[in-house]
Parts: structure tokens; C-alpha cells; sequence
């Protein structure tokens, strides 16, 4: 995405609550509390390949803290988890799986390719025999990072593009055209 | 490029023992205790494991095919990616068995910084492993004692070869770049942080009654069957094995070294689990060893730009925080190997598995496969 492609992201909570006797009054338009609910509960599903898994511990660690974000569910299962972080190389093997696994998925969900491998092969792109030259191949990818592995503050900062992603509500397609 | 497979509508079904009165289940290759995509067939009878058949090939990457089409300096990047907890360890090796290739002698400065990274490497993998192994059955809060100081490895391999896991530091003829200036300073600090922390580990787990229940008297594999299944690292020691590469067949300067190589001889996971937290003592007092006396000198000796080793059949092996990890190239003297094959450790620990999980309950499988340390990509490759 360009720099001059801004997504129109609510930085609080998206709506006004008008204090009355009781309680309140909440007046919002229905789609932009469910976008920033969702985005702001991710559960990830754990699924590691290879090295790319251990940077996400890290990132799970204290150090690095993903909880601060609303990650911090890991879920074992699919169908528990909203996104599935590809940490590692997809072999022909495994792709399958990979689809599986994604359809298992309850709807809404969300892809983040981390690492070269799961973008493009990365290292294991020329001379194999084996690997999948991007997890996009099998299913669609929302976020993508670079990296071998990638640094946990860049998987930070790609959860947190994906957060903007869904509170802007719009598809990849409008975002390019600049809707 | 992707194509469908039927692999999976095989698998499901595929093992030999699923008769009447058996049950099968499938665990992986999404499980998360797996540490990675491990598939295994497990027939149980009740509760009681009958036969485990591990599948592997879910993170095949044909490295051995790659090398032989890169050159002797570039192969060794791979090698990183196999078993990245031990990335500094399996580069080292690499690049000793083209140095025995080539015959050249590395400078002392080198060898100094290759030991004490290799150490501190096979620290953060224990680390790692603690916090892992824990949270397998169930404790969450070690993982984050652990990482905690597995952080601080990180930031000091990151200073000094700009990577925090995948460091492709070493280099036929020695290590890349020089240490960096702070890297004396980080370290010791580390040493310092570690041991007022190590008590840590073993209030939180070691002595816990629950932790021990689940890892006493679990997954008993004898010292003869350790040797004839090929087991090496922790896991054979654990059972009373000597099989310490760098006491056995020193490489380096390991044999200035003072160090011990650690043995137990419960033969049970807790075994393997105290060979692990004594090891990490060892790391640590042979890098407090050479911290203070790393030579002036050379950190890398002068190679030609072009690597060709002569013809012939090279084999080196060092110990990696798993085991007995080798390299055997064969060379047709062009720049690039003929063959390379890998032995990596965690692939002979994976076929005692069945072994050990025999005749115990479901619930204990988890604890044996925490208790070996398996790391998938080091033994699919």
C-alpha cells in the first residue's frame, strides 16, 4: 500500500454514548463496533512450520508482549481462531493441510503470511523440489512480511496493520483503488 | 507449485494395528505439542498406547538437494534453517568440514568466538526447551522465566552477527565480523542476570510434585536400546550414555576446556530433563572460562574468493544442543559438493519414540516427546 492511501481508521472507540439515568445511550453505526470488537479480539491459530515459530514465541514472551494488541488467545484449534499466522515454510506436503486448516476457519478470518517462506519460498525458492512458493498459492493472504525471520516488532507492526484492515472494513481491492 | 494430493485421505487410515479393539488417532500435523508439524499415528487401546508411528515429510524442503547446487559458501545459510535453535552450532559444523576439506588452521581469536557463541546458542535452546516442555504439560509460567533471559542471548547474537536466530556467523576460515565492542560486557552481564536466576528454574519446576508425577518413571528408554536406536545428546545421556562430541572427539579447543559431560541414569524423562538444567551450568561456566581470555589476533584466516575442495569424502560432527549433528560432503573437486548428507540428531531421537511411548498412557505421550526435544525441520530437512 502507498503512503497516500490512507485507511480510514477509527483511533477510538467508534460511536457516542450519551450518559442517561441508568446507564446510556450508545449511538454508532452497527458495522464499525462490530469491525473494532473483532479487530481488537484476534485469536491467532498456533501454527508453526519452522523457524518463524519461534519468533512468534518471542513475540508472545514478555518482552514483546502481543497481548497489549488483544492476541494473546492462541488457539490450538481452528475453529477457535480469526487469524492464522503462517509461521514457516510450506512444503507440497503440508499445503494441503494448510487449506484444511483454513477451511475449518469459522468466517470472519484473516491471513497473515509471516516470513520469506510463507510469501514466496524466500531461501527455499530456487533448486527445491518440495516447497510451496507462497503460502498465497493455497489460500488468500491479507499481510505479508518480510523477513528471515522476521523481527517480532515487524509481526507486531503487520497485527496491527491487520487490525486497521478490519476497522476500516473495506476489501483489498477498495483499498487500492483508494475508496 | 501447489498440486492436490491425496495425502492426507491416506494417512488417516494408514496404520497397520487399526483392527477391532484398537482405536487410531492422528496427532498433528496441526498439534501444539508437537513443536512443529510432527504426524503422528498413534493406536491406543483404552488409554493405553499400543504402537506410535511418526509421519514425516510435512517440512521436507529438499536442503540436501539445494546444496548441491551452492557453493561451499553459500550452503551454509541452509543449515541454519534446519535446526534453528541451534543455528550457530550446525554452522560451525559446516564449516569445519570444509576446512578440513581445504586444510586450513583458523586463527585462536576465531575459535574463541565460535565456542563461546556455540555455548550461549545451546543455552538459549535450553531455554527454549524448559519453557516449551513446561507449557506441554501444562505450566504457562516458565515460558516466560525462560524468554526472559533467552531475550538477553538474543540481543547479544544480534549485536554481534545482526541476526537473533538465524545468524549465518560462521564462515570457512572463521567467523565473519569481528565481536562487537560491547559483546564482553553483554555477556558477562548475561552471566551475572542467568545465575541469580537458574535457582529460579528449579524452585518453579524441578521440585514441584506434579511436574515430577508426570516425568518420573516416564518413558523408559535403556542405555542398550539408547546406543541401538542411535540416540545421542540429552536424550542419550539421560540414560547413561557417554556420547559428548565435544569430549568424545574434541573439535576446537574443547579439550582445553574444563568442563564435565553430564549423565543420568533414571532413564526417564526426568532423567533427560536434569541432564538439560545441568548442561545449562556447564554452558555457562565454560563461556565464563573464555570470556576473559579471548585472544588478539585474526578473526577470520585469508581464503581464496573461489572455495574448491579436492576430491574426496569429508565428515565432521559436533554436538549440537540435541545431539551429534554431522556433515558429510563428497566432493568431486568443482566449487560446488557432489553430495551432501546431514546427520541430524533429533531424527534418531524421533525413532526411539515409539520405544519409549510403548505401553504408556495417552497423556503421558507429550511428556516423552517434550523430554527428547524435537525439532521438526532438523529431522525432515
Amino acid at each position: 500500500m502507498n503512503e497516500n492511501e490512507t485507511i480510514t481508521q477509527p483511533e477510538v472507540f467508534p460511536g457516542v454514548v450519551h450518559p442517561t439515568a441508568g446507564g446510556g445511550i450508545l449511538v454508532s453505526s452497527i458495522d464499525d463496533v462490530v469491525n473494532w470488537a473483532r479487530s481488537n479480539s484476534l485469536w491467532p491459530l498456533v501454527f508453526g512450520t519452522s523457524c518463524c515459530a519461534i519468533e512468534m514465541m518471542s513475540t508472545a514472551s514478555a518482552k514483546y508482549d502481543w497481548s497489549r494488541f488483544g492476541f494473546e488467545v492462541a488457539r490450538a484449534t481452528p475453529r477457535q481462531a480469526d487469524v492464522i499466522i503462517i509461521a514457516g515454510t510450506i512444503v507440497n506436503k503440508m499445503a494441503p493441510v494448510l487449506k484444511r486448516l483454513y477451511d475449518q476457519m469459522a468466517d470472519p478470518k484473516w491471513v497473515v503470511a509471516m516470513g520469506a517462506c510463507a510469501t514466496s519460498g524466500g531461501p527455499f525458492f530456487y533448486n527445491t523440489y518440495s516447497v510451496v512458493k507462497g503460502a498465497d498459492h493455497v489460500i488468500p493472504v491479507d499481510v505479508y512480511i518480510a523477513g528471515c525471520p522476521p523481527r517480532p516488532e515487524a509481526l507486531l507492526h503487520a497485527l496491527i496493520t491487520l487490525q486497521q484492515k478490519i476497522k476500516s472494513g473495506l476489501t483489498r481491492e477498495q483499498i487500492r483503488s483508494g475508496a | 507449485m501447489y498440486r492436490t494430493t491425496n495425502i492426507l485421505e491416506s494417512n488417516t487410515q494408514s496404520s497397520s494395528l487399526g483392527e477391532t479393539g484398537y482405536m487410531v488417532i492422528n496427532v498433528g500435523p496441526q498439534h501444539p505439542a508437537t513443536h512443529g508439524v510432527l504426524h503422528l499415528v498413534i493406536t491406543l487401546s483404552g488409554e493405553t498406547i499400543i504402537n506410535v508411528e511418526p509421519h514425516l515429510g510435512y517440512i521436507h524442503r529438499s536442503i540436501e538437494k539445494m546444496c548441491e547446487s551452492l557453493t561451499y559458501r553459500q550452503f551454509i545459510y541452509t543449515t541454519s534453517r534446519m535446526d534453528y535453535l541451534s543455528s550457530h552450532i550446525n554452522n560451525h559444523c559446516c564449516a569445519l568440514s570444509v576446512e578440513k576439506g581445504l586444510q586450513i588452521e583458523i586463527p585462536d581469536r576465531a575459535k574463541y568466538i565460535r565456542i563461546i557463541l556455540d555455548e550461549l546458542t545451546r543455552l538459549a535452546s535450553h531455554q527454549l526447551w524448559w519453557g516449551a516442555m513446561a507449557m506441554d504439560i501444562g505450566a504457562i509460567t516458565p515460558f516466560f522465566y525462560a524468554f526472559r533471559e533467552r531475550e538477553m542471548i538474543n540481543d547479544i547474537m544480534e549485536e554481534t552477527c545482526g541476526a537473533r536466530l538465524t545468524m549465518n556467523y560462521m564462515v570457512p576460515g572463521g567467523v565473519m565480523f569481528d565481536l562487537h565492542a560491547n559483546f564482553q560486557k553483554r555477556v558477562k552481564e548475561f552471566i551475572a542476570f542467568f545465575k541469580t536466576k537458574i535457582d529460579e528454574y528449579d524452585e518453579i519446576l524441578t521440585g514441584n510434585v506434579i511436574f515430577q508425577n508426570r516425568m518420573k518413571g516416564v518413558g523408559i528408554l535403556s542405555k542398550e536400546d539408547a546406543i541401538s536406536y542411535g540416540c545421542t545428546g540429552p536424550t542419550a545421556r539421560g540414560s547413561g550414555v557417554n556420547c559428548d562430541v565435544r569430549k568424545l572427539y574434541p573439535y576446537e579447543i574443547y579439550n582445553n576446556i574444563q568442563f564435565d559431560e553430564i549423565t543420568a541414569t533414571g532413564c526417564d524423562s526426568f532423567a533427560r530433563y536434569e541432564v538439560r538444567m545441568k548442561e545449562m551450568m556447564q554452558s555457562l561456566s565454560i563461556v565464563e572460562q573464555l570470556i576473559d581470555n579471548i585472544p588478539e589476533g585474526d578473526f577470520q584466516a585469508k581464503t581464496k574468493a573461489v572455495l574448491k575442495l579436492p576430491k574426496g569424502e569429508f565428515y565432521t560432527r559436533v554436538e549440537t544442543a540435541r545431539g551429534e549433528f554431522g556433515v558429510y560432503i563428497v566432493s568431486e573437486g568443482a566449487t560446488t559438493p557432489y553430495r551432501i548428507k546431514f546427520r541430524s540428531p533429533g531424527f534418531s531421537n524421533l525413532s526411539a519414540l515409539n520405544h519409549m511411548a510403548k505401553g504408556s498412557k495417552i497423556g503421558d505421550l507429550v511428556a516423552i516427546m517434550g523430554s527428547i526435544d524435537l525439532v521438526i525441520p532438523d529431522i525432515d530437512r
